[in-house]
């Protein structure tokens, strides 16, 4: 497979008119699995989450998981869709080893939620609408981890295991209406979908929404028409987009691959292609030699779902503050301007000064905190704010105790270094690396005195009353103790001890 | 001793027990030396588990000798499972090669109730593959003979269970019904089959084959002992989402009730569609005898019509092979039972072990259930048949608007030699049509002997269907007429079985 020429991007947009159409799988975070009681922890031993049902084992039968239906419901009416008062389960057939019965139970053409949207908020504060299709519930399959092949795909692998911990997980998947009109800005629009859909679910509290780990999927339908055309072209579908940056790449590596291809003359082929992160490229598929026919009929194993009315008022009413209102009065009540506000979600500091705020900071502490010293760490580790290992909590604490006075902002600093080495939390490491400031006014004024001792001439300048000689006295005692004294309290110290001799 | 327990109903075995007039044991112990004696040419069991069952009936004897009242009213009493539930301590191989020796690690709902009554599992029973046949010829385990003639075919797809209660290896069995598979073998061996309705019984553990039509049910060879072992598998199931979450029908009571021999005020429709044409001549007297016999009950006899039955039979092998199309897909060699190593892709092992394991009959239904389902001929087949089976279900709705129960003959034939219809399915299938409609509705319906055909000597059936959760009636009417019919015919039919040559 040759390399293809690509097109420089201004050109992309100025000759096409991209369209998107964006797949959002969520795993939800369910205590069991959607058809039985399998716990849906993720990172177990593989196969010890598995049950007769999540296996297909001959004889089991599923059983509908009644939270993962209120969490489908909560999602539908969070993205403002229309909840369909009766569906039914179907099964898309089709074989594969990870998949135990070999079939999905899957909604397919009875969602339980159609029609809605979702606004976004793109960097430069303009806002776009995105249309929301449907959102229909699924079962997740088993993983399958491909041994002795370059590139961990089935291709060339000289065998495969399968865990099915996964199999059975609820999954909902969300499909946009095709995404039009947004030109240039389609990848960002792209990444703002994916952004906004994460921070909804994570304020339903529903899901992790891991991209990392699996909990939150994008699948990225990219086609172009000629400018001025209404006529969408052929479209690829785009998998293993594991990233928020990575949509962004990805949507922007298929224009780009696509104007290539129509502009040479070519015809784009409707296939599936899989994103690389490391070349930021996309790939084709194993080409499927005969169209897939998933031979979907109702599930019998199934009764069909009917929320009453009652029960989608009631889910309706423990909708949270939606990400957007919550980021207007987050701004209003810390006094940010628009900028610093974007910064912070742009940073992704939001969600942890809050935390970190709720676990008893003043907010312009828990900013400070977040926005530089951690913020710096992370950036040197080159990992993401929320990936260091560390708790708001624990930052509260510090901060806890910087009020309190017995750290000082060097030594909560040693504190947050000790915290992130995994030395523990913030007290233990106070303990275990001997950082509480000198607060026993015996030890200090043992140390005061001696300084006082060896400057005499700096006691009669005091004595003088020129008191801002203290301060000689108070850095021989900062010195002595190693910083751990409180500056304060050591000049307090120095003011009376001198006088009274 | 041991030969007159063998021939006791489950009722009177159960009183023996209970008040220790014999032992759970000694019951127990009967029926296997029975097996062991004739089932080389019966074939009913796939797998005896003699230890399990005797030491289950030690354990009911313990607890009778230390005063504990009985676990239920079939505590002790013998029982032949089809091969198609669950059992953890035994195989479940459904009758087919793909699952020879699978060892489930779970056990079906239905075996859990058994075995919480106390009711001795002494095997499981042999059944076409994946209950789909009419003669359990299709078993790939060789075929089961029928007890009144062994050069016949028992029925099917239960044919091992309604085999196992006419050669007296057991007084009790358990079957599945998805178009006739409990009812039919009942005719065929002079048993009596229940069909309930569907949700009735729980399917968890019963390996499915067509979903929305498999049913659960008691075989016996009396009302009676029917109506005590419904009681016993039957009601909701958290495990099974279809399973109905209402009381379990009076079914005892109604039982007890009919054995007084009073129908009057009930209305009997007769199904114009199910007789006549295509229905063998002693079938159809017996039918008649039956209706005179009902009449003089007091019932009121009336005809009805329900004219979308005679488009049962090809809405049936639609659904059916579609859904098996299916819930056999699970059976590819990667998590348990055949994997046939011949290829080096998941796909080529799947195939090879697939084209290995399943046999004639359950091929030709994949196909025709994965050809049915195909975009473009979805709406043509699948979805025409469901459309069919909502007019049929308002045929039915329409009859019970005029009588409180259905009867026909349960098959238009009786029992066939074994290899007549083997390979022309279609001759196969059409035993089958007077039984599907029920299923396809997810009604009621029982089969109960109605004596023997004139020209064959063999046991026909009448079937008396019933609407959903009409199973009270149902068996009002059965045990009114098993009553009136034997008092007629000078005993229990059951015992005209001929004597089997017993082994040593």
């Amino acid at each position: 497979m040759s390399a293809p020429t690509l097109v420089d991007y201004d050109e992309v947009v100025e000759r096409f008119d991209p369209v998107l159409g964006l797949e959002v799988h969520v795993e939800l975070s369910t205590n069991t699995k959607m058809f039985c009681g399998c716990p849906t922890d993720f990172g177990a031993e593989p196969n010890t989450q598995v049950c007769p049902t999540c296996l297909g084992l001959p004889g089991s039968l599923p059983v509908i998981n009644h939270a993962a239906v209120g969490s489908a419901i909560r999602i539908g009416l969070a993205l403002n869709c229309t909840i369909a008062p009766w569906g039914r389960f179907a099964r898309k057939n089709y074989f594969y080893p990870d998949m135990p019965k070999n079939f999905q139970t899957s909604q397919y053409d009875e969602p339980i939620a159609v029609n809605g949207y979702l606004d976004l908020e793109l960097d430069d504060g303009s806002v776009v609408r995105v249309g929301i299709e449907r959102a229909h519930m699924e079962e997740d399959t088993g993983k399958s981890l491909h041994v002795g092949g370059a590139t961990g795909r089935i291709h060339g692998a000289e065998y495969s295991l399968l865990d099915y911990n996964r199999a059975g997980v609820p999954l909902i998947e969300i499909v946009t209406k095709p995404i039009t009109g947004t030109g240039a800005r389609a990848p960002e629009v792209a990444r703002a979908y994916v952004t906004a859909l994460r921070d909804l679910l994570r304020a339903l509290d529903v899901s992790d929404v891991r991209m990392d780990q699996g909990s939150l999927r994008c699948d990225a339908n990219v086609s172009l028409m000629p400018r001025g055309s209404s006529e969408f072209g052929t479209r690829t579908e785009t998998k293993n987009v594991n990233s928020l940056r990575s949509v962004e790449r990805a949507v922007r590596y298929e224009m780009t691959r696509q104007a290539a291809v129509l502009l040479a003359g070519g015809t784009v082929v409707q296939e599936t292609r899989h994103f690389d992160e490391a070349t930021g490229t996309t790939s084709p598929g194993r080409r499927k030699e005969t169209a897939e026919d998933y031979r979907y009929f109702p599930e019998p194993d199934l009764a069909p779902i009917a929320p009453s009315d009652e029960w989608v008022e009631q889910l309706h009413s423990t909708l949270p503050e939606m990400p957007w209102e919550h980021r207007k009065r987050v701004k209003a009540e810390w006094g940010l301007s628009d900028e610093e506000l974007r910064d912070l979600v742009n940073a992704g500091a939001l969600e942890l000064i809050e935390a970190t705020v709720a676990a008893g900071a003043p907010s312009s502490e828990a900013r400070s905190w977040w926005v530089s010293y951690l913020a710096q760490q992370a950036n040197t580790r080159g990992i993401a704010l929320d990936a260091l290992p560390i708790r708001p909590a624990d930052v509260a604490r510090v901060i806890e105790l910087v009020a309190a006075g017995e750290l000082t902002n060097k030594l909560a600093r040693q504190v947050v270094d000790g915290v992130l080495a995994g030395e523990g939390g913030p007290d233990e490491v106070v303990e275990q690396r001997g950082l509480k400031v000198v607060s026993d006014d015996g030890a200090l004024i043992a140390a005061v005195d001696e300084a006082l001792a060896a400057q005499p001439d700096v006691v009669e300048k005091i004595r003088g009353g020129k008191v801002q000689a203290a301060g000689a006295i108070v850095g021989a005692v900062m010195k002595a103790t190693k910083g751990q004294a409180d500056a304060k309290r050591v000049r307090e110290l120095v003011l009376q001890r001198a006088a009274r001799e | 001793m041991s030969t007159e327990l063998i021939r006791l109903t489950a009722a009177e075995l159960a009183v023996k027990i209970h008040s220790r007039e014999v032992s759970a044991v000694e019951v127990t112990r009967a029926h296997l030396d029975r097996i062991a004696a004739v089932d080389g040419q019966v074939n009913a069991f796939l797998h005896v588990a003699r230890e399990a069952a005797l030491a289950n009936a030690a354990l009911v004897d313990e607890s009778i000798a230390a005063g504990t009242a009985p676990a239920s009213p079939l505590a002790g009493v013998p029982l032949a499972l089809k091969d198609v539930f669950t059992t953890m301590d035994m195989p479940t191989t459904c009758g087919s090669r793909i699952l020879e020796g699978w060892r489930p690690p779970y056990d079906a709902t239905v075996t859990t109730r058994l075995r919480a009554a106390g009711i001795t599992i002494l095997g499981k029973t042999n059944m076409d593959e994946f209950a789909m046949g009419s003669s359990t010829e299709y078993s790939a385990y060789g075929p089961t003979r029928n007890p009144w003639d062994t050069s016949r075919i028992p029925g099917g797809s239960g044919g091992g269970s309604a085999a196992a209660l006419a050669a007296f290896e057991a007084p009790l069995a358990i079957g599945t019904d998805t178009g006739g598979s409990i009812r039919q073998p009942a005719a065929m061996t002079g048993t009596v089959g229940v069909k309930p309705t569907y949700g009735g019984v729980s399917r968890y553990g019963l390996v499915a084959c067509a979903s929305s039509l498999d049913q659960c049910g008691p075989c016996a060879r009396t009302v009676l002992d029917a109506a005590l072992l419904h009681e016993v598998i039957a009601g909701p199931d958290p495990l099974d989402s279809t399973s109905i979450d209402a009381p379990v029908p009076a079914v005892l009571e109604a039982v007890r009730r009919g054995a007084d021999g009073d129908l009057r005020g009930l209305r009997v429709g007769v199904v114009r569609e199910l007789g006549g044409e295509g229905y063998q001549a002693g079938v159809q007297s017996n039918f008649e005898a039956a209706l005179r016999q009902l009449e003089k009950l007091g019932a009121e006899v009336v005809e009805v019509s329900a004219p979308h039955f005679q488009y049962g039979l090809p809405a049936y092998y639609l659904i059916l092979p579609s859904e098996v199309s299916s819930n056999l897909a699970r059976f590819d060699a990667m998590r348990y039972g055949l994997r046939v190593e011949n290829g080096t892709s998941a796909e080529e092992v799947m195939a090879a072990t697939r084209e290995a394991g399943f046999g004639p009959e359950a091929k030709r239904r994949i196909m025709l259930g994965t050809y049915a389902l195909s975009s473009g001929y979805y709406d043509a087949y699948y979805g025409q048949a469901q459309k069919v089976r909502t007019l049929i279900s308002r045929d039915f709705a329409t009859a019970f608007a005029q009588a409180d129960v259905l009867v026909s003959p349960t098959a238009p034939t009786t029992a066939f030699p074994i290899g007549e219809k083997v390979d022309d399915p279609l001759a196969m299938y059409l035993n089958d049509l007077a039984t599907i409609p029920t299923n396809l509705a997810g009604t009621a319906a029982m089969s109960v002997p109605s004596g023997l055909a004139a020209e064959d000597g063999l046991p026909t059936g009448l079937q008396i269907m019933a609407p959903a959760l009409g199973e009270a009636v149902m068996y009002r009417v059965a045990a009114a007429y098993e009553a009136a019919r034997d008092a007629e015919g000078g005993g229990a039919l059951i015992h005209r079985v001929p004597p089997m040559e017993v082994s040593a």
